[in-house]
């Protein structure tokens, strides 16, 4: 077993929407629901889940850009509750970001070395000479010449923006990057360039990954474990490999059907689940999945389901929880 | 079938940019040519700048000012649509050939009802009775399987899902029964189970109403689960067109053999992607010669200043590269050949 470098246990978010007479809190938006998981060392977890499912919010909460509502967030072993103003910052650097859109990410009207030098400056005190010598190295790993050090965000394509959004992010050696849709703003030919560099640089630095994305197979291709979030709640989580060549939870057996076949031959069943994510402010009782699920019972709409190990991954569904093997079908 | 003149026939079109003194020249559709059967789906692929949604607006003629039809034919039933007057093409956009576009809350006026926007077109085109329409609106709704029609109707487009939104754009855009529906990127807005439910929803309504499809996409996913035939674009060309299974199978052209590389499959596992290095060429300054030369692996002198000619490979199958010049069927009338 290999080293957590990140921890989350129970972790919750709640948005209480302001409303009424008084301006009271009048319903909360439970956009994350008591998550656990862990990222391991020099690995990546992939977190999927469609639009509200709160997978961004948990980037959020982990970045610190968001205060939990409950749960604990550990990160190489210690708690980030406890710590102090020192511990924070020490926190901020091992942890880094990479946001979908280079273009909104990098400040047009910095340069390119101010941008990478950004983080260094503030963590660090360090002679000028010190940060452009850093700045060119980084330059080198993300693959930009080092005259782009002098230019601005607007004179680069999108794949070359993002190279320069993964140097900042690596400038102060961070042992997290969380990669929220890193590839989804750029052109086809140019998603296999950046997911090979995200590649490459785990296995140099032994970075670990938290990868956010909708695209089932650049997910499964860039992480060994996958967390499928519905509603707040993680569904499934377990191998990579695993969850996309056996989907269990009816859920994930719906993402994955629902994921566009990479040849006309593939073969696929065509499970389309009806009706649409429910509204976080009001989710269904018991399992909030039950309303779209083909193998919904009576128990579903009542009772919420309980995390379960099944076979070396954990499940939350009750056709899983009567201790005999469940006879459903599987995608493939 | 073989008899019956082709549905849409383009030929040798070229579209371009002029700026406003005329100075400068982008080249976005260049020499297009393909054809489409009544009730058949053509998937145009490509990045952002290889032409796609340019060719799209050109079949409708609803280009930007700036962009002029420089050359070619755009065969319609039989009728050349680049010679027709304003007037007539009125009468057949969301008539006869229809079209969805990428942002459904960008398509729908957010200050009339969705009864009124989804029989507008019935209602100019056809003269149809208010009451008529707004009748075959709801039946439209509920085609598209919107729940409660009978409410929906009267509700604005902010009350709905983007899932919604655009199936209620597909309920406008089928409304006078179209003999071609063209999407531009219709599910690129929508999560995943609802892009399966929409996808579905347009493979219903061509099987129910024979229309042909044209689906305009980034993403090759689609093309493998929705169409027949496929045309891949890059820098204002078609570089490679031909039946769905051939071009996955047995693609020819550098372009799309790395473009399928590129992608990561969830049925198979590999460390590394084969990327494509460089990046897609800027449309107002493709490079001489081919415009894929400078990012081809195969790439050969004559590839650098000639451009390549138009090669049939097989029935239908048809590539722009210079790997296939001596296959020699196209080489007594490059450009000109029909797919």
């Amino acid at each position: 077993m290999r080293q957590p470098v990140l921890e989350v246990e129970g972790l919750t978010k709640h948005f209480p929407i302001r409303g009424g007479f008084f301006g009271g809190s009048a319903a909360t938006v439970r956009a994350v629901d008591g998550v656990s998981f862990s990222v391991e060392r020099g690995r990546s977890l992939g977190l999927v889940g469609e639009s509200g499912c709160g997978k961004t919010t948990t980037a959020k909460l982990i970045l610190k850009l968001e205060e939990p509502t409950s749960g604990v967030i550990r990160f190489e072993g210690r708690e980030l509750n406890g710590l102090d103003a020192a511990g924070v910052r020490g926190y901020r650097r091992g942890v880094q970001a990479v946001f979908q859109d280079p273009f909104a990410s990098l400040n047009p009207r910095m340069r390119v070395d101010a941008i990478i030098a950004e983080p260094l400056v503030t963590h660090e005190k360090l002679p000028s000479a010190e940060v452009r010598k850093r700045v060119e190295k980084l330059l080198d790993v993300v693959g930009l010449a080092r005259r782009s050090a002098t230019l601005f965000p607007h004179e680069f394509s999108g794949g070359q923006r993002q190279r320069i959004a993964i140097a900042r992010a690596l400038s102060l050696e961070p042992k997290l990057i969380v990669l929220d849709e890193p590839v989804s703003a750029l052109d086809v030919s140019i998603r296999a360039q950046i997911l090979n560099l995200l590649t490459d640089l785990q296995t140099q630095l032994g970075l670990s990954y938290l990868f956010i994305a909708h695209d089932l197979a650049a997910v499964a291709h860039m992480s060994q474990q996958v967390a499928v979030m519905y509603l707040g709640k993680i569904v499934e989580l377990g191998d990579a490999a695993e969850i996309s060549m056996d989907p269990k939870h009816p859920y994930t057996q719906a993402l994955f059907a629902a994921a566009l076949p990479a040849h006309p031959d593939e073969a696929r069943d065509e499970i389309v689940v009806a009706g649409e994510v429910p509204s976080p402010i009001a989710p269904p009782p018991g399992c909030h999945f039950h309303p779209r699920c083909p193998f919904a019972m009576p128990r579903c709409s009542s009772e919420p389901p309980k995390l379960l190990t099944v076979g070396g991954r954990t499940i939350a569904c009750h056709l899983y929880d009567g201790g005999s093997s469940p006879d459903i079908p599987s995608v493939r | 079938m073989t008899d019956s003149p082709p549905l849409l026939e383009i030929t040798d079109l070229s579209t371009h940019y002029v700026s406003s003194r005329g100075t400068r020249v982008t080249r976005a559709v260049q020499d297009v040519s393909f054809t489409l059967n009544a009730g058949d789906t053509l998937g145009i692929v490509g990045e952002s700048g290889s032409g796609k949604t340019t060719l799209a607006l050109s079949i409708l003629k609803i280009l930007p000012p700036a962009a002029r039809i420089v050359s070619g034919r755009i065969r319609f039933e039989g009728e050349n649509l680049v010679t027709k007057p304003a007037h007539e093409m009125r009468r057949i956009r969301g008539k006869k050939i229809a079209m969805i576009l990428q942002d459904p809350l960008a398509s729908l006026n957010p200050l009339f009802t969705v009864g009124d926007q989804v029989s507008e077109p019935m209602r100019v085109h056809e003269g149809t009775s208010r009451r008529t329409a707004w009748d075959k609106a709801r039946a439209l709704l509920r085609a598209v399987r919107i729940p409660a029609p009978e409410a929906r109707v009267r509700e604005y487009p902010h009350q709905m899902s983007g899932g919604m939104r655009q199936r209620i754009v597909g309920a406008i855009a089928i409304s006078c029964e179209p003999r071609l529906l063209i999407a531009d990127e219709p599910t690129t807005s929508l999560d995943l189970t609802i892009q399966a439910q929409y996808l579905q929803l347009l493979g219903d309504l061509q099987r129910a109403h024979g229309l042909a499809l044209i689906f305009i996409t980034h993403n090759l996913g689609i093309v493998a689960k929705m169409c027949k035939q496929v045309a891949v674009m890059y820098g204002g060309r078609i570089v490679e067109t031909g039946p769905v299974r051939t071009i996955f199978s047995n693609p020819q052209h550098p372009y799309t053999m790395a473009l399928l590389d590129s992608i990561p499959r969830l049925t198979k596992s590999r460390d590394r992607l084969t990327a494509i290095d460089g990046q897609p060429p800027d449309p107002a300054a493709l490079p001489p010669g081919c415009s894929f030369h400078p990012r081809c692996t195969k790439v050969m002198d004559r590839c650098r200043d000639e451009e390549p000619a138009d090669v049939a490979i097989a029935a239908g199958h048809r590539a722009r590269c210079w790997l296939h010049a001596d296959n020699g069927v196209a080489q007594s009338v490059p450009f000109k050949a029909k797919a």
